[in-house]
């Protein structure tokens, strides 16, 4: 029996961490909005790895701050650890990591939501997405209720018809065995959207109370005072740490004694797992020269005794899981408390989205996170912000927003989403952002504040701390070009004697010397050349000055980029009217319908013959 | 992409005459300015449309490459609508060459195949009516570019794929080490420095190599087809006047595609002689017949030989068959011989309008004849030399160029700048690289890191 529920602009179904990102963005914009969950408990469930951050993934938590995104200043609330890491190795590539209390990091997004005006919280199953025309109409619970809706965004991560394996046992479920939704994949299917399989897996769990740390090493947290959130306060309390420790060879040889239990090498594991996170198995197996594999062991929190061994995901049986962390320095006599385990799900191939997350198939409808064929909080986050902006600015007749590869990481993985062909689920990597010396962890809000603004998310509070760095970053710019030196400063001369550096000819800026790899911009806030100014400040001004030539470098290709991106294809464009245009072409141009000619050709097997020929083609039309 | 300065020949080179190379773009009186020495007192941006302009185009240490005309057309009044300047220098292969080199250094780019029509277009030049016109251009001169580009690349492959290799491996160890820290450790520097050093000493060797054999690199490629036994090797070695080809009375001892160069008349010809076509059941062979067939294929002019004294058999119309027709001359071969069983009119019927030649290849009967033959299809332009097959050498070598830079700046920078940075130019020589195979590099690298690093959590 189905009855009328309610009425909402836009309905999230998933209260990840997708879900609680789009829910919160499309209600601070003013739309009323459901966010539909399984389990009220488990919103923003950390079902894997403590952690949030590292290389791109930070970059990413930076940018869905920068835009008014809730995951920064989440984490800053419930981290039990942080570090930055990649130090030494270049401003681009520098990333905060924080270990995160995740009973904590749940327990702070309820509140938020909670707190949040316009947001409903509900508790139930979605079964069926109802559209009228190929638009979005209603949801319906498996309950029986509707809510009549204008838009939809699914970020069910890995629940739909999920199916859990360890070794010979195997049966359906979610993440941190909860209920998997099985309804909505055939829902999703009968709609007319294609599905694919992907296959991820976790490690197991430990009993802190049985580990002996001696045999381990070490990581404390750093002493600076981090934080994701360029508005939160710094943190006060105090960092717990992780240890490392190694598998051995007895711990290999335990592997390859079972390796016919394993469900990787038995065939009964079909979906296509990611190369970047591979079960323990498989690496024992493709690198047997190595004897050894690092492993990690992770508090989960600071309330629980349950660890994380990150680097032993697997999905050997129970049995084997447990002869395999007894045979780790410092595990002899571990008590495992939760198993490890792969899990397989549906995803919906991505391509068929437009950049705004929309689908192509449904009108109204947007997918955001591991949905997408994607891994990792931090990429399901800033996909459910977007999805959450994207939809709310439906409702609200306004045009989608967009980030660009020279924008943003969040730009250079959805245009990747949806333009190329992936067969394992997607993580974003520095290497994947061709202008990445513009797109750092300490500039994403000097790229990104402007925007939020603009579209509505950034609150006059962080805006009006935006504006005062702003203008400070201008003023000091300005003093380190104007203070000039010559040889006949000794302060100078002594200063560049004593760091062994090239003595003076010309008159010389201190924004020129600090392009110098031996100055650093606290000596001269040491020698007061410059103002005591907050260490963000000082090093954004260093990192400006000291890459200033790179940085122009990548400048000057985004412009040549720019320019093809800003050729843009109209959306009614039919591929069968091009002259000349490729079999090969037609087809995947017509599947991926690409916004501008930059994004075109980026799609494989799309030639620059092809390109060209566009061209040609577009310019008639618009000539005619 | 849609509005730099490009440079492209647009006159097939030849020995004599003239060469003109085009450039477009509304930065090319300043660049062309650096590498022009103009006759008169008036600097090149003084200059108006439709001037000529007399001068020399210089190199980097003042001395002069070669005597020019330069016409100068002023956007949007010019073929393409913007800045055009038309570079008239000497015909020759080697004048053309460094001119067009020197304007690369000057920070113009080549042009794509059909880059100049299509620009013409986009701005208005050309009528709407003649679009599809345009992507026929575009379409056939990148097709043909693509398969000129591969069959320049053949015995290049191996260095090239070892450049690639080697490259890949660098970027690989170092985004390894940004992206995956906590697995993979530092970049061991030393290693990396003795891969960048090896690819530049092979990119030096590389680029050696191909100045010294770039004069012969160019010109017609003339083949010569008939079944086997026909006397095809005789007229090869006439025509090189060395033993190259091995030479036998027993059908199908031209196993191999030989190649050579000889001068015709001042025209340089790079002849490939081919193993006869026939139907085969030697496996062995039917490699040299795929291979012939290739050949064919590219060739610019063919000499098709029949044996007077066999006749015109059906194997012989299976190979005319396969020939394009415009680019034909019919050799009658053993003409000394008694027994002769093909008529005039019999060749006159099966080829009519084709340009025919009979004699003796062994008695150097009908051979100034054949060279005669020659020296008129290519001037009467029957052969298409649009100089393209020079414009991809170039740019192969370009790319090659611009590689080795991108490894020396990295090398000196090394240990300076963070990896960061070090990975802009690292990257930079690979993707350079990625523009002689044509591949998109980008993807190859991620999969290398996981090929060759254990990451993952």
């Amino acid at each position: 029996m189905v009855y009328e529920a309610g009425k909402y602009d836009v309905v999230v179904i998933g209260a990840g961490h997708a879900g609680c990102e789009a829910a919160l963005a499309a209600a601070r914009m003013g739309c009323s909005t459901l966010l539909v969950t399984l389990s009220v408990e488990f919103i923003a469930l950390m079902p894997c790895n403590p952690s949030i951050g590292g290389p791109a993934k930070a970059q990413l938590v930076r940018e869905i701050d920068a835009l008014g995104g809730e995951m920064g200043i989440n984490i800053d609330k419930s981290s039990i650890q942080m570090r930055l890491i990649n130090t030494g190795k270049g401003p681009a590539v520098q990333a905060l990591r924080a270990q995160a209390d995740k009973h904590e990091y749940g327990k702070e997004m309820i509140k938020t939501i909670l707190g949040q005006e316009r947001l409903n919280l509900l508790m139930a199953e979605v079964e069926q997405i109802e559209n009228e025309a190929g638009k979005v109409k209603a949801i319906i619970t498996r309950t029986g209720a509707r809510y009549e809706c204008q838009t939809v965004v699914i970020t069910t991560g890995t629940y739909l018809k999920g199916r859990i394996i360890a070794g010979e046992v195997m049966y359906d479920g979610g993440p941190g065995n909860q209920f998997p939704a099985v309804r909505l994949s055939d829902c999703l299917l009968a709609m007319g959207i294609k599905l694919g399989r992907f296959k991820t897996g976790t490690p197991p769990r430990i009993d802190r109370k049985s580990v002996d740390f001696s045999k381990m090493i070490e990581h404390p947290g750093d002493k600076e005072p981090w934080r994701f959130s360029f508005i939160s306060p710094p943190p006060v309390r105090e960092q717990l740490s992780c240890w490392l420790t190694h598998s051995t060879s007895e711990t290999h040889r335990i592997v390859m004694d079972n390796i016919q239990r394993a469900p990787l090498f038995t065939g009964v594991i079909k979906g296509k797992g990611p190369r970047y996170c591979p079960s323990f198995e498989d690496k024992v197996v493709r690198f047997a020269h190595k004897s050894s594999h690092q492993l990690f062991i992770e508090p989960e929190g600071r309330d629980t005794d349950e660890m994380y061994v990150q680097g032993l995901n697997t999905s050997l049986p129970e049995d084997v899981q447990v002869q395999v962390l007894r045979s780790i320095p410092g595990l002899e006599k571990v008590h495992m408390m939760r198993t490890g385990y792969a899990i397989e799900y549906d995803y919906v191939i991505p391509s068929q989205a437009k950049l705004s997350l929309e689908s192509k198939v449904i009108e109204g409808l947007f997918t955001a996170g591991q949905i997408n064929g994607t891994s990792g909080y931090e990429e399901a986050a800033a996909q459910g912000l977007m999805a959450g902006i994207n939809a709310a600015l439906k409702v609200q007749q306004r045009e989608p927003f967009v980030l660009k590869r020279s924008e943003a990481y969040i730009g250079v993985m959805i245009d990747d989403l949806v333009t190329k062909e992936a067969d394992e689920p997607y993580r974003l990597l520095t290497s994947r952002a061709e202008y990445r010396l513009l797109l750092r962890q300490d500039n994403a809000d000097l790229r990104l504040t402007d925007k939020g603004r603009q579209i509505g998310l950034v609150n006059d509070y962080r805006w009006g701390l935006f504006q005062a760095k702003k203008d400070l970053l201008k003023d000091q710019t300005k003093v380190l070009q104007m203070t000039t030196y010559t040889a006949a400063d000794t302060e100078a001369v002594n200063y560049l004697v004593e760091k062994e550096s090239a003595p003076l000819h010309d008159r010389i800026s201190l924004w020129e010397l600090l392009r110098r790899p031996e100055l650093k911009i606290a000596d001269f806030v040491e020698r007061e050349w410059i103002q005591t100014l907050k260490p963000d400040i000082l090093e954004q001004l260093e990192i400006q000055a000291k890459y200033e030539g790179y940085i122009n470098k990548q400048k000057e290709q985004v412009q040549r980029f720019e320019r093809m991106e800003s050729k843009q294809i109209p959306e009614d464009i039919n591929y069968d009217e091009v002259y000349s245009l490729s079999n090969e072409a037609v087809q995947k141009l017509k599947e991926i319908r690409p916004l501008s000619i930059g994004q075109a050709s980026r799609i494989s097997g799309v030639t620059p013959a092809d390109i060209n020929i566009l061209l040609i083609f577009l310019e008639k039309k618009r000539r005619n | 992409m849609l509005n730099d300065d490009i440079a492209a020949l647009s006159t097939p080179p030849g020995e004599g005459g003239i060469g003109i190379i085009r450039l477009s773009g509304n930065g090319i009186m300043d660049r062309v300015s650096k590498i022009f020495a103009p006759a008169g007192k008036m600097d090149l941006s003084q200059r108006k449309g439709f001037t000529l302009n007399l001068g020399w185009i210089i190199d980097k240490d003042g001395s002069k490459v070669d005597e020019v005309l330069l016409g100068i057309m002023r956007a949007p009044r010019s073929y393409t609508g913007e800045d055009v300047i038309e570079i008239n220098c000497h015909g020759g292969s080697m004048p053309i060459r460094r001119c067009l080199q020197r304007c690369l250094e000057a920070g113009l780019r080549l042009a794509e195949p059909g880059e100049f029509t299509k620009r013409a277009f986009l701005n208005g030049r050309l009528d709407l009516s003649q679009a599809e016109a345009v992507i026929d251009i575009i379409r056939a001169k990148t097709d043909r570019g693509l398969k000129l580009a591969l069959q320049q690349l053949e015995g290049k492959t191996n260095y090239i794929e070892d450049l690639e290799d080697k490259l890949l491996k660098v970027n690989a160890m170092v985004e390894a080490s940004l992206d995956f820290p906590e697995e993979v450790g530092d970049l061991d520097y030393e290693e990396a420095a003795s891969i960048l050093s090896q690819v530049k000493e092979s990119m030096d060797r590389v680029i050696e190599s191909g100045q010294r054999n770039e004069i012969y690199r160019d010109g017609v490629k003339l083949v010569i087809c008939g079944k086997p036994n026909v006397g095809k090797s005789s007229l090869l070695n006439a025509l090189v006047k060395k033993e190259k080809a091995i030479v036998t009375d027993i059908p199908g001892t031209t196993r191999d595609v030989v190649e050579d160069y000889i001068n015709v008349r001042g025209i340089p010809v790079k002849i490939m002689d081919t193993a006869g076509i026939r139907i085969t059941e030697d496996f062995v062979e039917k490699i040299g017949v795929e291979k012939s067939k290739e050949v064919i294929e590219q060739a610019d002019l063919i000499i098709f030989m029949l044996d007077i004294a066999a006749g015109i058999s059906q194997d012989d119309m299976e190979i005319f068959k396969n020939i394009k027709h415009d680019r034909l001359i019919v050799l009658v071969n053993k003409e000394d011989l008694e027994e002769k069983k093909i008529t005039s009119e019999e060749l006159e019927n099966l080829f009519k309008g084709i340009r025919i030649v009979r004699g003796s290849v062994k008695n150097d009967i009908g051979i100034g004849e054949l060279e005669s033959a020659v020296e008129e299809m290519v001037f009467n332009g029957s052969i298409p030399g649009d100089g393209l097959d020079i414009m991809i050498n170039l740019r192969q070598k370009n790319a090659l160029l611009k590689s080795r830079v991108q490894v020396e700046s990295a090398l000196q920078t090394f240990r300076d700048v963070p990896l960061d940075c070090l990975g802009v130019d690292i990257w930079g020589a690979l993707e350079m690289l990625g523009e002689i195979s044509g591949k998109t590099l980008k993807e190859e690298v991620i999969n290398r890191i996981f090929h060759d690093f254990c990451v993952g959590k």
